[in-house]
């Protein structure tokens, strides 16, 4: 029974092919569109989590901070107010796991014949605890290093390409600022940061070789920031309040006046920007389903058109037999058929569009099984709900009137 | 009643007091007024009456696409008036083969699917269905042409392919609502030939209407309509003339 309804529906469909296909359209569309917009959507949000994922978690940044000098407020940053000492202190807090004070810089690397320039952090061996970086090859650097100041390096993946290539950096030579460094090990890679920086282009050496070695500071001791990671999400917000008490102290900040440092939250900073992505990406798809609604709608008006047209048949057929259920049968597996294959060229289409903008435009995307399901799920309770109507319509149609109508 | 048929078989239309009114917005206007009429087993009535008479009204009473306003109608002992839609769509694919004025085929489809459409309705599997069709098409002469449209055949060619349909789930019951309406002489008294074999070999009741004397000739019993009341019911050849007069 069903077997001889689908080909009849089949028929029906070709006998009427360009109004079939334009009504099917719709349905390409509105499903083309929620694939590609969902995976738009996913993809930035994907990428807006791996780099989450890569800063490391319940982390704060301590940033030296503004100072006034003369009465014109510099920026952050501008004192180099933070020691290596505030350092040791933040980690005597309770609920701090690992604190990681950094001295950043720019020089010239070179090996053999190649050079490259780079950021350069000089930092403890717990930044590798506090960022979730692990090495892919060698070992790290060891407190002893630091304590001695000794001239050792752990190179990201994108310099190691540059400087070394195919060969094996772990135990070679390289010299920056003319002097020798050898390569302990090799950053496991790490993509883009949240910002689009590449975090992969960047080189470790002890905190004291880039304080007294490499950059020398005018302030001896001091470091650009601190990096601390909290035990916990839940403890953030009192973690925070404890540092900055400790920090005011320490420096000797008078009740009233401005810090001579920041505090940042940056776990919360990327929080809010997953819940941006997700929110755009809920978007998009909801905009996207307005299409698949409009798509649904031109099933209904065709249906609608096709049983007024087609109300002699539906005559004819009853007159020899046909239940109500068998017409209502009938025009639900036509409106069925039209969306359900609409919805097949539409997630063709929604995927090929999707690689096409990855390959094509470097968009981030994701095509998720989920993402499928719901829309093929969707678009197939469309078309039952938009057909039922006139399905119904012509399921209830008295024999003799059908047979009647011209 | 005609004393050729058996008094103790069951009647297979057995109607009494029937009254149709339609609603109209001059308020209600009768069509059928106290028929009765009860139709045997292997009975070929013509039924017969000018336009307005109401008997194309009968006709699609006693084939289940109209429902009276009141009064009894039992086919096969069955009180039509008591049946649910599904039952009366029963009725329509099992007991009844209609045949239509205008032939009313699917244009769309060949003639094998259009005999076989009731089949579908019956449930009955492809394999058979194109069987029963094809013997169909072969028993009205058209075995040749199943896979032709309704619009490549001559009109009596397709009211043949009609009866095919009507008769393809071997109903009990022919209703014919003006078989030879649209046709020529020619082709008309074929397929009244066709009727009366039918009739006369596989014993299948058959009522007809019609408003030409000669087509009604070929039926034993006859029923006149005027003005929505039987005013003569027996054998053809006992009718008065007035009563098989030809009218547009």
């Amino acid at each position: 029974m069903i077997g001889a309804m689908l080909s009849e529906a089949w028929m029906a469909m070709g006998a009427n092919r360009l109004r079939t296909v334009l009504t099917m359209l719709g349905m390409v569309i509105g499903v083309g569109a929620v694939i590609l917009m969902l995976a738009v959507g996913q993809g930035a949000q994907q990428q807006v989590q791996a780099s989450i994922a890569s800063m490391g978690s319940n982390l704060f940044i301590i940033l030296s901070g503004s100072t006034t000098s003369g009465g014109a407020r510099m920026g952050g940053g501008a004192a180099p107010t933070l020691t290596l000492a505030d350092a040791q202190a933040i980690e005597e807090l309770p609920a701090v796991v690992a604190v990681a004070p950094s001295s950043p810089g720019t020089a010239q690397l070179v090996y053999g014949p190649n050079n490259w320039s780079t950021q350069i952090i000089g930092s403890l061996p717990s930044f590798l605890t506090v960022r979730d970086w692990k090495l892919s090859a060698g070992a790290p650097f060891t407190d002893s290093d630091v304590r001695s100041a000794t001239r050792v390096a752990l190179l990201g993946q994108t310099v190691t390409k540059n400087l070394f290539g195919e060969e094996d950096p772990v135990g070679k030579t390289i010299r920056i600022k003319n002097s020798p460094y050898v390569v302990l090990g090799v950053l496991a890679a790490k993509g883009q940061s949240l910002d689009g920086r590449d975090q992969d282009d960047t080189v470790l050496v002890p905190v004291t070789t880039a304080q007294r070695k490499l950059f020398g500071t005018q302030f001896a001791g001091t470091v650009r920031f601190i990096m601390a990671q909290a035990e916990s999400d839940e403890v953030m917000p009192k973690v925070e309040k404890s540092i900055n008490e400790l920090l005011r102290q320490r420096h000797r900040i008078h009740e009233g006046a401005d810090n001579d440092f920041s505090v940042r939250n940056l776990t919360a900073m990327a929080n809010t920007a997953a819940e941006t992505a997700q929110v755009m990406s809920l978007m998009l798809g909801a905009i996207a389903s307005i299409s698949l609604l409009v798509g649904g709608i031109g099933i209904m008006n065709i249906m609608l058109v096709s049983v007024t047209e087609r109300t002699r048949e539906i005559g004819i057929r009853m007159a020899i037999g046909a239940r109500g259920r068998d017409i209502l049968l009938q025009f639900l597996l036509e409106a069925i058929i039209i969306s359900v294959i609409g919805c097949l060229i539409g997630v063709i289409l929604g995927v090929g569009g999707a690689y096409a903008a990855n390959k094509a435009g470097g968009m981030a995307v994701l095509v998720t099984m989920a993402s499928i399901v719901t829309a093929f799920a969707v678009a197939a309770t469309v078309g039952i709900f938009f057909g039922w109507y006139p399905a119904r319509k012509a399921s209830l149609l008295r024999p003799i009137d059908a047979l009647r109508f011209q | 009643m005609p004393e050729t048929y058996q008094m103790d078989s069951n009647p297979v239309i057995r109607i009494e007091r029937l009254y149709k009114e339609y609603v109209t917005d001059a308020g209600p206007v009768p069509v059928l007024k106290d028929v009765a009429v009860t139709v045997m087993p292997g009975e070929f009535i013509a039924i017969m009456g000018p336009s307005g008479s109401g008997k194309s009204t009968f006709m699609n009473i006693l084939g289940c696409l109209d429902v009276a306003t009141s009064g009894s109608y039992l086919l096969n002992g069955r009180d039509v008036n008591k049946q649910s839609g599904d039952e009366l769509a029963h009725l329509r694919n099992q007991v009844i083969g209609f045949v239509f004025q205008g032939f009313n085929l699917l244009p769309r489809a060949s003639l094998e699917d259009n005999v076989a459409l009731p089949l579908i309705y019956s449930g009955i599997p492809r394999g058979e269905r194109t069987a029963r069709a094809n013997e169909m098409l072969e028993k009205v002469g058209l075995g040749s042409y199943r896979h032709s449209r309704p619009n490549q055949i001559s009109g009596g060619q397709q009211q043949r392919v009609a009866i095919a349909r009507a008769l393809v789930n071997r109903p009990k019951l022919i209703l014919a609502d003006e078989p030879t309406g649209n046709l020529d002489t020619h082709t008309s008294e074929e397929i009244m030939a066709l009727f009366t074999e039918l009739n006369q070999r596989d014993g299948i009741t058959i009522v007809l209407v019609t408003h030409e004397s000669d087509i009604a000739a070929h039926a034993r019993r006859l029923v006149r309509l005027s003005d929505g009341r039987v005013v003569y019911d027996g054998l053809v050849e006992h009718a008065a003339p007035q009563h098989l007069e030809t009218t547009t």
